[in-house]
């Protein structure tokens, strides 16, 4: 289970004034501190104290993976024993070519995936490379595994919460 | 087009930003570069769709938030409606289609496990269709750096 740390007014109005994304000003924490109301230090050790509870993950930049030349984006699913899901799952998300990896529950018999990968490469080709990379370091505990590319992205929004 | 400058900036932001009173000033620094040039360079990245965002990057589940992967075996033949439906849903936050018989994959971000249970109850009415709820168990990592 993920920890949950509740947020406060002031939290709130610091995540409603940056959702979208940090102003660009030479001072961004004083700009959002404005929006919310509050003082920039407060903004500033407020945001450093969600980094470090891990309500942020991270501040920086986001690049749109398609035109940095990354076409080909593949959902690697793998049905492996539950009892190796962990051990592997920390092997395979730390393949430099892997952004996210989980587990997640199967829906027998249509879909008996536990094990999710995406991976990220410039044409299909370097995608089933990095496939034939992962299915390697499984090992015999890979008992079957389909790559799903996306087709089209049907929508896309950042997450929100309401004020 | 990029230019080395841009791919610099890039690349070091993914790895994050700093946060204090000038903190493009702090970038321009390590790049050798002007707190004014990063901050033009940024905005036009942006623009042109080369980053698709900049800032924080909050966790939906330690908000106490709701944050799901879903599938759907729709027929081609009533994809469009389907996707119709879906995307109109506040609660949809990404929407893919796949080349596989569950052939669309959305994230559902809510903010409390309750709505959650709700959406996949109203997606499943209106459109007839099974919800397959992948909701993750564990988390092994998340973050790729492109390089740019």
């Amino acid at each position: 289970m993920t920890a949950i740390t509740p947020l406060d007014e002031i939290d709130r109005r610091i995540v409603l004034a940056t959702q979208s994304g940090l102003p660009l000003d030479p001072q961004p924490y004083h700009a959002v501190a404005l929006q919310a109301g509050v003082s920039p230090e407060e903004v500033m050790l407020r945001m450093r104290q969600m980094l470090e509870t891990g309500v942020i993950r991270r501040i920086g930049a986001v690049p749109n993976h398609y035109a940095l030349g990354y076409r080909a984006n593949g959902m690697t699913v793998w049905d492996v024993p539950d009892e190796r899901v962990d051990e592997l799952g920390e092997e395979v998300g730390a393949l430099e070519f892997v952004s996210h990896c989980y587990q997640r529950p199967r829906h027998l018999p249509d879909w008996p995936y536990n094990f999710f990968a995406m991976v990220h490469g410039h044409d299909r080709g370097e995608v089933e490379r990095q496939v034939s990379c992962i299915a390697a370091l499984i090992g015999d505990a890979d008992r079957g595994h389909e790559i799903l590319y996306s087709t089209r992205i049907l929508k896309k929004t950042g997450l929100r919460i309401v004020g | 087009m990029m230019d080395e400058l841009d791919r610099a900036i890039i690349n070091s932001l993914q790895g994050g930003f700093p946060v204090c009173e000038r903190p493009f000033a702090e970038v321009a620094r390590q790049l050798h570069t002007t707190e004014q040039e990063v901050v033009s360079r940024i905005g036009r990245l942006l623009e042109s769709g080369i980053l698709s965002r900049f800032g924080p990057m909050y966790h939906a589940e330690r908000m106490g938030g709701s944050l799901s992967l879903a599938a759907m075996k729709i027929p081609d033949s009533d994809f469009e409606r389907v996707a119709g439906i879906v995307n109109a849903m506040p609660e949809v936050a990404h929407n893919y289609a796949r080349d596989h018989a569950l052939s669309m994959w959305f994230v559902l971000a809510t903010e409390t496990p309750l709505e959650h249970a709700a959406a996949l109850e109203r997606i499943e009415r209106a459109t007839g269709y099974p919800v397959y709820d992948m909701p993750k168990i564990r988390e092994y990592f998340i973050g790729l750096r492109f390089a740019a």
